[in-house]
């Protein structure tokens, strides 16, 4: 009703300038944006790199160097713009000798996705840490997956065998009420922050029960590339 | 309840992740439009409504932005869209039942700059919703809103008839008391995590 | 019209919207930032500051443009001039800290509903020159980050027991986790409002006996 009136009080404005007008607006945004999002895309990728690779230091321990590898269905290749598969990052020690593989994972939890980095190691066929890259949690309870020591000490040893088919895990990664861990493969929830709990747990259990079944037979290639 | 199936998305909006009481969205008509229920409750209703129509447009959108690889319009597509889901809903209601555009009309165009519709269609694309999920979402944000602001309402309509110091009478009051209902609304904070 | 063609700019240009007109403690305009990011002093800070480049650069830039933009669809170009600069601004913020970003999330993109942002598009900047609106927005956006700061510290330091992550008291201090909860941000805010309406009605007081003397 107001833009009515609106019309009826100026009739001076002819529509081809209105035209013109929102069509030189959108060319100054667009143009604007475009300008924008190349110029920061180099700094973006490089902050992301580094996030990940101080991810990717703490969930493999010891680690120095890593290797960005793509898995598909063709087996594994090195990471390049526009491979097409799984992204894992192989960490290695000072003397090349192969220490863990780290992958990401996400599942929905109670403000909104989680999205965290794990590490895997071959030789003890357990995940060794877990990194939370990206949530929204609850302040002050939620987050405690990020922080809370007993939390994470539940990924020091985690246990992620394969049956022997190799086909699935030997005993699927659950998440447990708070205090009745008893297994390896159990994650112990946080009193208060159940469902972010359960939400790692659910993220680790989906991603390793795909991944490590198509990883383990390729570990011997990820070994002889930190040679 | 498994975190991503409808039943704890509706609920987990309403209750425990309530878009004015515990993500601070559309808090200006939270405030603004409190004073009576029976205005409160139109307004609310509105909301829902359009919330409703956006989600789905933005679902559409954010396909198309997706598939054209140009994610970086994202917000001024959804600004946009939003402002036309406002008109059209305006428009069709003004033809289609005249009686529900008196009651909610001169709502609609507050809606626009209510930012709980660009939040509502920023969160469900962050968390890659499809599009059953999108729409519960948008139907428990809209029913936590209404829930919200009559719970507000109601308080206020009878704190007028008590005595309070002046210095008091004015938003802080509206605020506290906000403060208090998003502090018993925390109450839900458990709810589908028990076992 | 001679208010309008009035282009000096003087230390009130700059001035009100840090007290007379605060966006928050006055207008109580752009609520949900005020209250979602307020979390902790670096939130705030950069939260006002992402808001601040908002409105000085859609301020210039509406004032720039405002003998060409008809009045209908006035609304329509000033939400997408301000769009674009909040794309702009993520897109920094992004390049600046993923840590901080992450932190803010949904919230940087929610500067484009800030009614302070259109309001002042509509109210100042369409009416003015550039540079006077720039010098205005500027004290509308140091306004609005200093209510920010204002709620950001406080909740902080009685939340998390820190400043800008800073701890404050050692290892014995028990947070007081209410505070940096959506709670928290409503109680403090009405309490910061609660002091300055007192505050407020202080000074008018002793004006008011003195009318009645006179």
């Amino acid at each position: 009703m107001n833009t009515e009136s609106a019309q009826v009080q100026q009739p001076s404005t002819p529509a081809s300038h209105i035209i013109a007008v929102l069509t030189g607006i959108a060319m100054i945004s667009g143009f604007l944006v475009v300008l924008t999002s190349q110029l920061t895309a180099p700094f973006i990728a490089e902050n992301q790199r580094i996030a990940i690779e101080a991810a990717v230091t703490r969930v493999i321990p010891g680690s120095v160097s890593h290797k960005e590898f793509i898995l598909s269905d063709d087996g594994l290749k090195p990471a390049e713009k526009g491979a097409e598969g799984q992204r894992i990052y192989a960490g290695y020690d000072a003397s090349g000798k192969l220490l863990g593989v780290a992958a990401k994972a996400a599942a929905q939890g109670y403000g909104g996705m989680i999205y965290l980095l794990y590490g895997y190691d071959p030789a003890c066929e357990c995940i060794r840490g877990i990194k939370v890259l990206k949530m929204a949690e609850t302040p002050g309870l939620g987050d405690k997956i990020i922080k809370d020591p007993d939390f994470q000490a539940n990924f020091d040893r985690l246990d992620a065998r394969l049956d022997p088919s190799h086909m699935a895990l030997l005993h699927p990664i659950v998440t447990v009420k708070h205090g009745s861990k008893k297994e390896a493969w159990e994650v112990d929830a946080i009193s208060g922050a159940t469902i972010s709990s359960k939400a790692v747990g659910k993220a680790l259990n989906r991603s390793a029960q795909s991944l490590l079944p198509r990883l383990l037979p390729l570990i011997g290639e990820l070994e002889v590339a930190g040679k | 309840m498994q975190a991503d199936s409808l039943s704890f998305i509706f609920l987990n909006t309403v209750l425990a992740n309530n878009f004015v009481l515990a993500m601070f969205l559309g808090l200006c008509p939270f405030l603004g439009v409190s004073g009576k229920l029976s205005t409160a409750i139109p307004m609310g209703l509105a909301t829902l409504f359009v919330m409703l129509v956006s989600s789905v447009s933005a679902y559409g959108v954010n396909l198309l932005l997706v598939a054209l690889d140009i994610e970086f319009l994202r917000l001024i597509a959804y600004i946009a869209i939003i402002a036309s889901a406002v008109q059209l809903v305006e428009m069709s209601l003004k033809k289609y039942s005249p009686a529900l555009f008196r009651s909610l009309g001169i709502f609609l165009p507050l809606i626009t700059t209510n930012c709980a519709i660009l939040g509502l269609a920023l969160f469900q694309t962050f968390r890659d919703y499809n599009f059953a999920q999108s729409v519960t979402y948008a139907l428990g944000a809209g029913t936590g809103f209404i829930l919200a602001i009559a719970l507000m309402a109601g308080l206020r309509e009878k704190l007028v008839l008590s005595k309070l110091p002046t210095v008091t009478q004015g938003a802080a009051l509206s605020l506290m008391l906000g403060g208090l209902l998003s502090l018993s609304f925390m109450g839900f904070a458990g709810l589908g995590g028990a076992h | 019209m001679s208010r309008r063609t009035d282009n000096r700019i003087t230390w009130e240009t700059f001035s009100e919207g840090l007290w007379k007109e605060n966006p928050v403690f006055v207008m109580l305009l752009g609520m949900c930032p005020v209250l979602a990011v307020t979390n902790s002093a670096i939130n705030a800070l950069a939260m006002g500051l992402a808001t601040t480049f908002v409105l000085v650069a859609s301020g210039a830039l509406v004032s720039l443009l405002r003998s060409f933009i008809p009045k209908q669809v006035r609304i329509a170009t000033y939400i997408v001039i301000i769009a674009t600069f909040v794309t702009m601004v993520d897109y920094v913020i992004q390049a600046i800290s993923l840590d901080l970003y992450n932190a803010l999330g949904a919230f940087i993109q929610l500067i484009v509903v800030n009614c302070i942002i259109l309001g002042r598009a509509e109210a100042y900047a369409s009416k003015h020159r550039p540079l006077k609106s720039i010098v205005n927005a500027l004290g509308m956006g140091t306004g609005f980050t200093f209510a920010l700061l204002c709620l950001g510290v406080v909740r902080e330091v009685l939340g998390s027991g820190s400043l800008f992550g800073i701890s404050l008291f050692g290892d014995h201090f028990q947070p007081w986790v209410v505070m940096v909860l959506p709670a928290g941000g409503f109680i403090v805010l009405g309490a910061w409002l609660l002091l300055f309406d007192w505050l407020k009605q202080r000074q008018a007081l002793p004006q008011e006996e003195k009318a009645h003397a006179g």
